[in-house]
């Protein structure tokens, strides 16, 4: 590969006609961070979280109302039984009458009102996550600074959140928009600081609910039974995955310890049951709040310093203090090599990228520019395999922007990696293992074939696949291009070339 | 009258009860003959399918996957016909089937996909000729103001050529296409990664549109569909339809019996669907070439050469097996591990074809297959 098809592609994500990086390609990645978008139209247009968690409080409040009406009318059913109970049988005739009549006298029981407020709340929940899924994609498409949305895509899954619940289906991809895209020019601590505050995340990862077990909120109720508790899932995540990374030295007891720190970090106006609404948190609906009556009181021990802090500011520096700590920059220096440098990321490359996140505090610009001034990321081999994102981004990207499609989304998920679903909290998998499978590769070429067979013969694969890979095409690539008994087929093997799987 | 947009609206609706199941390709002659290709991809099994349980070797060189034939029906003194094959024997003893051992097209290595394009073009090496005997067929058939019409998303290679074919694609999710997959396969070759994962793809590809899915209603279903376009008024008189699955690398045993019975099932749908038409119908079963002689070590056999083709339908002069046997012992095998071919098949299939459609042989010959080198003609496949 030549610089300019590595800024292109391995930096990028994929040529789109018309592009050129010029004599310097390293100038033009770097370029690029004045030209990034934090909030393109399409994803302007779009609700935001705030809207988002007024929808899921309005049905919060609705389903408790109909729970409510639901247990009132099971009690009057029940003591009219009791009362029919009591009283003499009727007629064999007349129970049979009875009965005939009884379905047109309640037509409706078939319908469970509460999984019924469930189904709407979830159908509006999925209208949304398909309209953030395809600006998402739109964006990657379009837009002129592709080396920062790769970037935007690589904090995305760093700090993943996956559609799987009710509350996370319509917010996953306001937690990019909102906490990610902001800062992906800015510094480690400040994403971090937003992401761990976002709803998205706060759902995800059940700390909307963490209560600490001496808190005022489990005291108050003590007598009455209700069990509520710590929830130690995201502050295990912040440690293991988005920080300092798994077995670099923190125990079981530091993880307990940050989760009581964490505890009252909460979304506001959401959960509408009273419980809740008794708390008094009365900031905009999603917007972070932090529930004093939830918080564990006292002083925490986390990696051996204590923390006298109180309330939301214990966590806080808690956060502050992993955003910039030595296990946490080799972390991200890692995860940041391997993206650019392949799988198993050189170690050179690792403690350069390290020492500039410690250096500058974790300013994400300054280890950018290492990263592109770096070597290891501009050898001439490719050095990664596409993820099915990656490659259907660089096939729509490859088409020309006149060429864009309905369906891109539905296609990622085909060749399985369903947008914002990774399933886990670690994220999608960033090694060829993971993608590079004998079924994975047919349906890219299925898909191909496809999406080769829409264009017609509006394009000459020879040209593009020389503009998309200056100077980088392969003899046996052009030539299975040349040899193609029409330019659609030409184009599908142009969109399945090893140069186009990997970069 | 049959009218095009009729036929296109009826394939449309009825494909889509099977349509992840084999392919299907139909073309209008006007004929009263019919005739169905069945297409056996991924190198079937001759020596399980009509076995040579009279060759002294085949128990020894054929071990465990010899026990199906313990109980199975005698076709004459040397073959057995595999068990499952319940329709297809019963054609057999009405006189109309017809098998031909030992057998093989001009080919001699042993990759799918050049295998495919000698079996598919009539040449004798893999993409010396661009278009298919079958769409050759079609010109030398009377002309009919309505052009073939293929039902698949792509055409296969044997109905390729300049007689025009429209196509229709059933599928929403259409498979990627032979030719495309070919192509594939040769920009991959040199790539270390893509080519090891491909060729593991393409050979699950062949498995996994399999007859023996959904215990082989969708081969039935394929086969009844196929009649149903045939028998209608004015309908297509040839077809050709492509079954994958063959190619049984490991545990052959269940997996082929799956396979055969899926075809017994195509075939009897296509004999109950064409009812009274099935006297003018034949039906020719090939594959691109055999399997090994011996097993090997997963239960399972590897490329060969020699395979079997079979003859069906109420226009065969069947009721025996037609074979020069060149033996099982090791010292008789081709190569030392595969069924020696003793017999064409491209004399088999132009000379059913001159009978079928009253050509002549030397016309069909060098029509449908321009290079072939000599061999003698096959008589009397066919009643006339």
């Amino acid at each position: 590969m030549t610089d300019a098809s590595i800024a292109l592609n391995r930096f990028g994500l994929g040529a789109t006609p018309g592009d050129r990086p010029g004599a310097d390609p390293k100038k033009w990645l770097i370029a690029q961070f004045d030209r990034f978008e934090p909030r393109p139209a399409a994803i302007a247009a779009l609700p935001g979280s705030a809207q988002l968690c007024d929808e899921l409080g309005q049905h919060s409040a609705r389903d408790s109302q109909i729970r409510r009406q639901v247990n009132a009318t099971k009690r009057a059913q029940r003591r009219a039984a009791a009362r029919a109970a009591a009283a003499p049988s009727p007629a064999p005739d007349m129970a049979m009458g009875e009965a005939m009549t009884a379905p047109q006298t309640a037509p409706q029981t078939n319908v469970n009102p509460i999984s019924e407020e469930l189904r709407r709340a979830r159908e509006e929940a999925r209208a949304h996550y398909t309209e953030q899924t395809t600006a998402r994609a739109q964006a990657a498409v379009t837009t002129s600074a592709p080396f920062v949305e790769r970037l935007v895509h690589f904090w995305s899954n760093h700090f993943a959140v996956s559609a799987d619940k009710l509350e996370t289906i319509g917010l996953t991809g306001t937690l990019e928009f909102e906490a990610v895209r902001p800062h992906v020019l800015g510094r480690f601590g400040d994403m971090l600081n937003a992401v761990e505050r976002h709803p998205s995340m706060l759902f995800f990862l059940d700390q909307a609910q963490s209560v600490g077990p001496n808190s005022p909120v489990v005291r108050a109720s003590g007598r009455s039974g209700r069990k509520r508790g710590l929830n130690e899932n995201l502050a295990r995540e912040i440690l293991e995955l988005h920080t300092l990374g798994v077995r670099t030295g923190y125990s079981q007891a530091d993880v307990t310890e940050f989760a009581r720190a964490m505890t009252g970090w909460t979304i506001a106006g959401v959960d509408r049951r009273p419980p809740f609404l008794a708390l008094g948190l009365t900031g905009e609906p999603g917007s972070f709040a932090f529930a004093a009556k939830m918080h564990e009181p006292g002083t925490r021990m986390i990696l051996g310093k204590t923390w006298p802090q109180q309330g939301e500011a214990q966590a806080a520096a808690v956060l502050d203090m992993l955003a910039v700590h030595p296990a946490t920059a080799r972390h991200i220096a890692t995860k940041l090599a391997r993206h650019f440098a392949g799988d198993d990321p050189p170690p050179a490359l690792v403690a350069r990228l390290e020492a500039a996140f410690l250096k500058s505090d974790g300013d994400l610009p300054t280890v950018y520019r290492a990263l592109v001034a770096s070597p290891e990321c501009w050898v001439p081999q490719p050095v990664k395999f596409k993820t099915p994102w990656e490659w259907t981004i660089s096939v729509e990207r490859a088409l020309g922007a006149q060429q864009q499609r309905k369906g891109t989304v539905g296609l990622i998920s085909q060749l399985g990696q369903p947008v914002w679903r990774p399933g886990s909290p670690a994220g999608w998998d960033d090694v060829a293992g993971s993608w590079a499978g004998p079924d994975a590769i047919m349906r890219r070429v299925e898909a191909a074939e496809r999406i080769a067979q829409r264009t017609r013969d509006t394009l000459d694969p020879r040209a593009r696949a020389a503009e998309l890979f200056p100077g980088s095409l392969s003899d046996a690539t052009a030539q299975a291009i040349s040899r193609a008994e029409s330019p659609s087929q030409g184009l599908a093997l142009l969109l399945v070339a090893p140069e186009m799987m990997r970069r | 009258m049959f009218n095009r947009r009729k036929f296109i609206a009826l394939g449309a609706s009825a494909i889509a009860t099977s349509a992840f199941g084999p392919k299907m390709v139909l073309a209008r002659a006007a004929t009263e003959r019919r005739f169905v290709f069945i297409i056996q991809r991924g190198a079937a099994d001759g020596l399980m399918t009509v076995a040579p349980v009279g060759d002294p070797a085949f128990v020894t060189q054929r071990d465990a996957l010899a026990q199906d034939f313990v109980a199975a029906p005698k076709l004459d003194s040397m073959f057995a016909l595999h068990p499952v094959l319940a329709n297809i024997d019963g054609l057999y003893r009405a006189r109309q089937a017809l098998f031909v051992h030992a057998v093989a097209s001009p080919y001699r290595d042993r990759s799918h996909f050049d295998g495919q394009n000698v079996l598919e073009t009539g040449g004798t090496s893999a993409y010396s000729l661009k278009d298919g005997w079958l769409n050759r067929l079609l010109s030398l058939l009377p002309k009919d103001d309505d052009s073939a019409i293929a039902l698949a998303a792509s055409i296969p290679m044997a109905l390729r050529g300049p007689v025009e074919v429209a196509s229709y694609a059933p599928s929403a999710l259409p498979d990627a296409s032979d030719d495309l997959i070919a192509r594939v396969s040769s920009m991959y070759q040199n790539d270390a990664q893509l080519h090891a994962a491909w060729e593991q793809a393409t050979a699950t590809r062949m498995l996994t549109s399999e007859l023996a899915a959904d215990n082989g209603r969708n081969a039935a279903a394929t086969g009844a569909l196929a009649a149903k376009l045939m028998a209608a008024p004015g309908g297509a008189r040839i077809a050709m339809i492509e079954t994958g699955g063959w190619d049984t690398h490991a545990q052959q045993r269940g997996r082929l019996t799956g396979q055969l019975r899926g075809l017994d099932a195509m075939v009897a749908a296509l004999r109950d669907g064409l009812g009274p038409l099935w006297s003018d119908t034949l039906v020719l079963v090939a594959t691109e070439f055999g399997r090994t002689v011996k097993i090997n070590g997963t239960q399972g056999t590897d490329h060969g050469t020699g395979s079997v083709a079979m003859l069906l339908g109420g226009a065969v002069n069947g009721g025996r097996v037609e074979a020069d046997w060149p033996g099982l012992a090791d010292a008789q095998l081709y190569e030392g591990r595969d069924l020696r071919p003793t017999l064409g098949l491209d004399n088999l299939i132009h000379g059913a074809l001159a009978s079928h459609f009253n050509l002549s042989p030397v016309q069909t010959a060098a029509t449908l297959f321009p290079d072939m080198k000599g061999g003698r003609l096959m008589r009397d496949l066919v009643r006339v």
